[in-house]
């Protein structure tokens, strides 16, 4: 049986040594197998006397047992090596920069007005739109602004001819919506306007949104209501103060500005608000009822509020832009600024 | 503030006032002082002047200040007399600037402080020697303090409706009312004639010039000067004092508000008309302008012509000048259309423009007549002449009184207000009111032209209240019912920028060179007034706006860009003029974002396609893109967008010679009508097979000429129901293929809703479609 003994030895050896799993696999042919060299000790039983036989099985037995063992214990050694070294081979730099898609986003206009008609829309308003070439009458006429109007002045009208304008303000939309609809309504209207007027803080093309509600029984009261807690929501501030100033606009009775509490300073008094503390945001009024007539709407039956507010103004303010003209140089560097805004 | 208190007690500080007159709707916009900061100038006498020994030009004066000694102060001033009275800065001094006064020697002679000119003091931007003070000035005072210098200046902004507060007694009455207080000021009496002296008025437009006052004075004193107090109030409105006729119908028209003028009575004769513009007529006007007035300017002439351009400006040959001792004067009510516009026609803004195309009491002008005769000639002496009043009055815009209900004035404001407060504040403005059952019944004053209605009150009422002290409610709103394609573009813009897409905001007018440029066959609509020649054509579409952002931004180190603008075109046709939304996107440079492993590949027309194609994917219709030429695009990568056979717009790389002519690179465009990709559609939905699919993949040869996309129209035509989708995978020429072949292959996927596909359904679709494509194509099957 010693010849047993040496040839455990030389596979226990050998086992140890295998350095993959096929060699490994070989070894357990070669000593376990039914052609194995521990098989073909078990054939030679038949020549030893029958007394040592079961001694001698018993022995080739238990090696072939310690060996099946052993090639077990080695077989799992080497899947984990073989496994760490693939996972060690399919590392990566996980420094490296990503495959990022390209990224685009929103002018920072649109994502101003955005927001604003995310407001209304919760409180019921539609959107309404109106050409931008406008008529005199849609534009002036209808507002109660007539020909010799000072507010005439104010506007720097850019005009084609004697009847057709860039509508200097959205307020025509509140007309083509009243021609169209019956009470009760309820809209905003945002879209670009004209001035023929650039400098630093004039672009001859800006942005207004426009509101408009018109019901039985719509007060002053509700038209503070309803701006004051816009600008708290526009402002993200549940406690910014406003403030409605008396002020004039021909379609409107009675007119109001209304101020904000400086958003730079909280109103202490800074460069933004020129030390006042307050900042002019919207005009607003109770709709005149020149206006009525003009669209043949019972001002007797009817009252309603409109609201108007400079787009841009909003957006300088919020996002702190400084620089009017940088919304329309459409500087790829300013824009993605506000890529990822919400 | 000074002015103001000589009608009003104002005991806050011109800060809470200021405030109190933004919040009434007189909005605020500077506090200045009266003066700039200076210190240690008091009134002096000036006792003795002697020449200087070693200058010819210098004077060495001595000077009681009050002091207790008399100060030697030399002086170069030419105006220096003895027994003047003037500003002396005494040693310790500082004037504005931080000029500070210190002992010093000039040319040898000591001086122990300085005698002021109003420049120096920062009252005047010029003047010719000392500041003289009148004899009563005391000596020794603080000049600061005697002349009011620390007074406030409020500067208010007004809206075009409050032409009342243009003159002081408007200011006051608002001051008044807000603070609860009586309306002072100076008493007016009409002053009779003494000499008979008068000038005939012919008035030719009683709409244009209703109402026109006259009188002659006489014997004025040329040497007369204005008093200081004058003076000072006129400087502190930011008026120049001139002559003291001047300088007192100045003075009227910022007490009163009714602006006047006044002639030298030899230029401008015995008979004066009112009269628009004829031909031949010439002006110079004060300013030095030489000017033809046509018949909308309305004129006053004299014998010899045009002598003013009426409520605007007076004409220089009629002007009163220093030698002047026979003046007319004139008051008249000049109508705000007859003037709209008209000062504007010549570059003129002056304040008697101003005041009358916003409007004048047309009662005002008898009364600032008499005010002014009064001061006149206790200024500068003479004799007046008779009021030659002529037209008449006007009749007030609201005649009969405005009825003012309670009910409505809850209906409008949102709450009631107390029928003691109503009054008050009604009566304080002037207005005459009544109590009757429902409410009131209200005379506004003349002046005020913006009190004609019900809510007009109302908003009086709210203004003078105040705002803040209305309530504030919230409507209840009830949920509309909204459409989904409200939001629709917008959703496409978000898919524009989540595909990488920045957007841009361009101007809707551009230059008319690049309107030209991309759309010749389009006569685009021109402002007639543009800001520039960059500005002047309205966008007959959008891609100049972004081939210009791309430009600028190319020029900036972005050569990769994608960029999309949402907005109206503006297309003049036979019908008027076609205002259209649109959405229109640009791409050039890199087809992806540079990265480490990135194919560096540039974008090309396909990958403006896949844009066009992903935005109209939501879209019911069958979108198909046909070869087309457009001018600004290049032949051979242009294509027309139909949806449904209705072209919605274009995709294409930019023509290469407009590439060239605009200096930008390779870059691929395309425009779409935004109201058709505005179509929401609702999803339906369509049940799911529970069979799985078969893909059969058959590449076929056809002539280069033939377009992929008709073969793929010619497959969907023939409506295999089991057919599901058509996967064009691969397009190749080369070897094995003749010169003018190409091969195309299309991945058939197939799929039954009954049961589970078998080798005959594929043979018999695929012999479908190769058949069909034979036919239609000449197409072989390649294998």
């Amino acid at each position: 049986m010693e010849q047993v003994d040496k040839l455990v030895a030389q596979a226990v050896e050998e086992i140890r040594e295998a350095a993959g799993l096929a060699e490994l696999d070989q070894l357990r042919v070669r000593y376990l197998g039914k052609k194995g060299v521990l098989t073909a000790q078990l054939k030679e039983l038949g020549r030893l006397p029958p007394e040592e036989r079961p001694k001698a099985g018993q022995e080739v037995n238990a090696a072939k047992q310690r060996l099946s063992v052993l090639i077990e214990e080695r077989q799992g050694e080497l899947t984990r090596a073989e496994v760490a070294r693939k996972l060690r081979e399919e590392r990566v730099d996980v420094s490296l920069p990503g495959r990022r898609p390209a990224v685009g986003g929103l002018h920072p206009v649109t994502q101003t007005i955005d927001r604003i008609e995310s407001f209304f829309a919760g409180m019921g308003y539609a959107i309404a739109e109106g050409p931008e070439v406008e008529d005199d009458f849609h534009n002036f006429e209808a507002l109660n602004i007539p020909e010799e109007h000072p507010a005439r002045a104010m506007h720097d009208t850019f005009y084609f001819d004697a009847h057709r304008v860039l509508r200097t303000h959205t307020s025509p939309v509140q007309i083509r919506t009243m021609e169209q609809q019956k009470p009760p309504l309820r809209i905003i209207a945002p879209g670009r306007v004209y001035r023929c007027d650039s400098d630093l803080t004039h672009s001859p093309m800006f942005h207004q949104v426009e509101g408009l509600y018109v019901d039985s029984g719509v007060t002053f009261a509700d038209l503070r209501g309803v701006l004051s807690s816009f600008l708290q929501s526009f402002f993200e501030r549940e406690d910014l103060q406003t403030r409605f100033r008396p002020s004039y606009f021909p379609f409107t009775e009675p007119s109001a500005e209304v101020d904000i509490q400086c958003v730079h300073c909280g109103g202490a008094g800074c460069r933004v608000c020129k030390q006042t503390g307050w900042l002019e945001v919207m005009g607003c009024g109770m709709v005149h009822p020149n206006v009525f007539a003009h669209v043949g709407i019972d001002s007797e039956r009817f009252t309603g509020f409109a609201f108007g507010l400079g787009v841009e103004r909003m957006a300088m303010l919020r996002y702190g832009v400084n620089d009017l003209r940088l919304f329309f140089e459409n500087d790829v560097r300013f824009i993605e600024q506000f890529a990822r805004a919400g | 503030m000074e002015w103001l208190r000589e009608w009003v007690s104002v005991e806050e500080s011109a800060e809470a006032f200021g405030h109190r007159l933004t919040m009434a709707g007189l909005e605020l916009d500077a506090i200045e002082a009266a003066a700039p900061a200076f210190s240690g100038v008091r009134i002096g006498s000036v006792l003795t002047v002697a020449p200087h020994p070693d200058a010819d030009r210098l004077r060495v004066c001595q000077v009681d200040a009050g002091t207790g000694e008399a100060l030697s102060i030399v002086c170069g001033a030419p105006n220096v007399f003895e027994g003047m009275r003037a500003p002396v800065a005494c040693i310790g001094a500082v004037l504005p600037g931080d000029f500070r006064i210190k002992r010093s020697k000039l040319r040898g002679v000591e001086s122990r402080g300085m005698l002021c000119s109003a420049v120096e003091l920062g009252l005047a931007e010029s003047s010719e020697g000392l500041m003289e003070l009148p004899a009563e000035a005391p000596v020794g005072a603080d000049f600061r303090e005697w002349l009011g210098l620390d007074e406030a200046i409020l500067e208010v902004d007004l809206t075009p409706n409050r032409a009342d507060c243009l003159g002081m007694v408007g200011v006051a009455r608002e001051a008044g009312v807000l603070l609860d207080q009586a309306v002072g000021g100076p008493v007016i009496e009409p002053v009779a004639a003494t000499i008979d002296s008068a000038v005939e008025v012919r008035l030719t437009d009683a709409d244009a010039c209703p109402v026109y006052a006259a009188r002659v004075i006489e014997g004025l004193d040329p040497d007369a000067r204005t008093p200081l107090w004058i003076r000072e109030r006129l400087r502190r409105c930011g008026l120049r004092p001139l002559h003291p006729v001047v300088d007192v119908t100045n003075y009227v028209m910022l007490e009163l508000g009714q602006p006047m003028h006044a002639f030298a009575a030899d230029a401008a004769g015995p008979v004066i008309t009112v009269r628009f513009g004829e031909a031949g007529d010439r002006l110079r006007l004060l300013n030095g302008n030489e000017i033809e007035p046509g018949p909308t300017d309305l004129l006053i002439a004299g014998q010899g012509g045009p002598l003013a351009l009426a409520g605007i400006m007076g004409g220089e040959p009629s002007a009163v000048g220093s030698s002047t001792t026979r003046i007319v004067l004139e008051s008249a009510h000049f109508s705000p259309h007859a003037l709209a516009g008209r000062a504007r026609a010549y570059g003129l803004h002056t304040d008697a423009s101003h005041r009358f195309e916003r409007g004048v009491d047309p009662t005002l002008p008898l009364y600032a007549m008499e005010r002014a005769t009064a001061m006149i000639l206790q200024i500068a002496g003479g004799a007046a002449g008779p009021v030659v009043h002529t037209g008449t009055i006007p009749a007030a815009h609201a005649d009969a009184p405005i009825g003012l209900r309670r009910e409505r004035i809850v209906r409008i404001l949102g709450v009631a207000l107390a029928p003691n407060e109503v009054e008050r504040i009604l009566t304080g403005l002037g207005c005459r009111v009544t109590t009757v059952e429902d409410g009131w019944q209200v005379r506004p004053l003349r002046a005020r032209f913006d009190l004609l209605r019900e809510e007009d009150l109302i908003e009086e009422l709210a203004r003078i209240h105040g705002y803040e002290r209305l309530p504030q409610t919230l409507p209840h709103a009830t949920a509309p019912v909204t459409s989904g394609a409200q939001d629709a573009i917008g959703v496409r813009k978000r898919e524009l920028a989540d595909l990488g897409f920045h957007e841009v905001i361009s101007f809707s007018f551009i230059a008319a060179d690049w309107a030209a440029a991309f759309y010749p066959e389009v006569q685009g609509l021109a402002l007639a007034n543009p800001i520039s020649s960059e500005l002047a054509v309205m966008r007959p579409g959008l891609w100049p706006g972004l081939v210009r952002t791309a430009a600028h931004n190319v020029a900036r180190q972005r050569a990769d860009l994608r960029l999309f603008e949402h907005g109206l075109r503006f297309v003049p046709d036979a019908s008027g003029l076609r205002q259209e939304s649109r959405l229109a996107g640009l791409l050039c440079g890199r087809a992806e974002p540079e990265h480490w492993q990135a194919a560096r590949r540039p974008v090309d027309f396909f990958d403006a396609k896949g844009v066009v194609e992903s935005l109209c994917a939501r879209h019911a219709g069958t979108l198909r893109f046909v070869a087309a030429a457009h001018p600004a695009l290049h032949d051979g990568q242009s294509a027309q967008v139909l949806l449904d056979g209705h072209g919605i717009g274009w995709v294409g790389a930019l023509h290469p010679s407009l590439r060239e002519r605009f200096d930008v690179p390779e870059l691929f465009l395309f425009e779409l009508d935004a109201a058709v990709l505005a179509e929401a559609l609702v999803p339906t939905f369509k049940a799911l097979s529970a069979f799985p699919s078969i893909r059969r993949d058959i590449a076929l040869v056809v002539d280069e000429d033939v377009p992929a996309g008709e073969m793929l129209a010619a497959v969907a035509e023939l409506g295999l129901p089991i057919l599901q989708e058509n996967r064009l995978f691969d397009v190749y020429r080369g070897k094995g293929l003749e010169e003018n072949e190409k091969s195309i292959a299309l991945g058939l996927i197939l799929r039954a809703f009954d049961r589970t596909l078998g080798e005959g359904d594929v043979d018999s679709v695929t012999k479908a479609v190769v058949d069909q494509l034979s036919a239609r194509f000449g197409a072989k099957p390649r294998y």
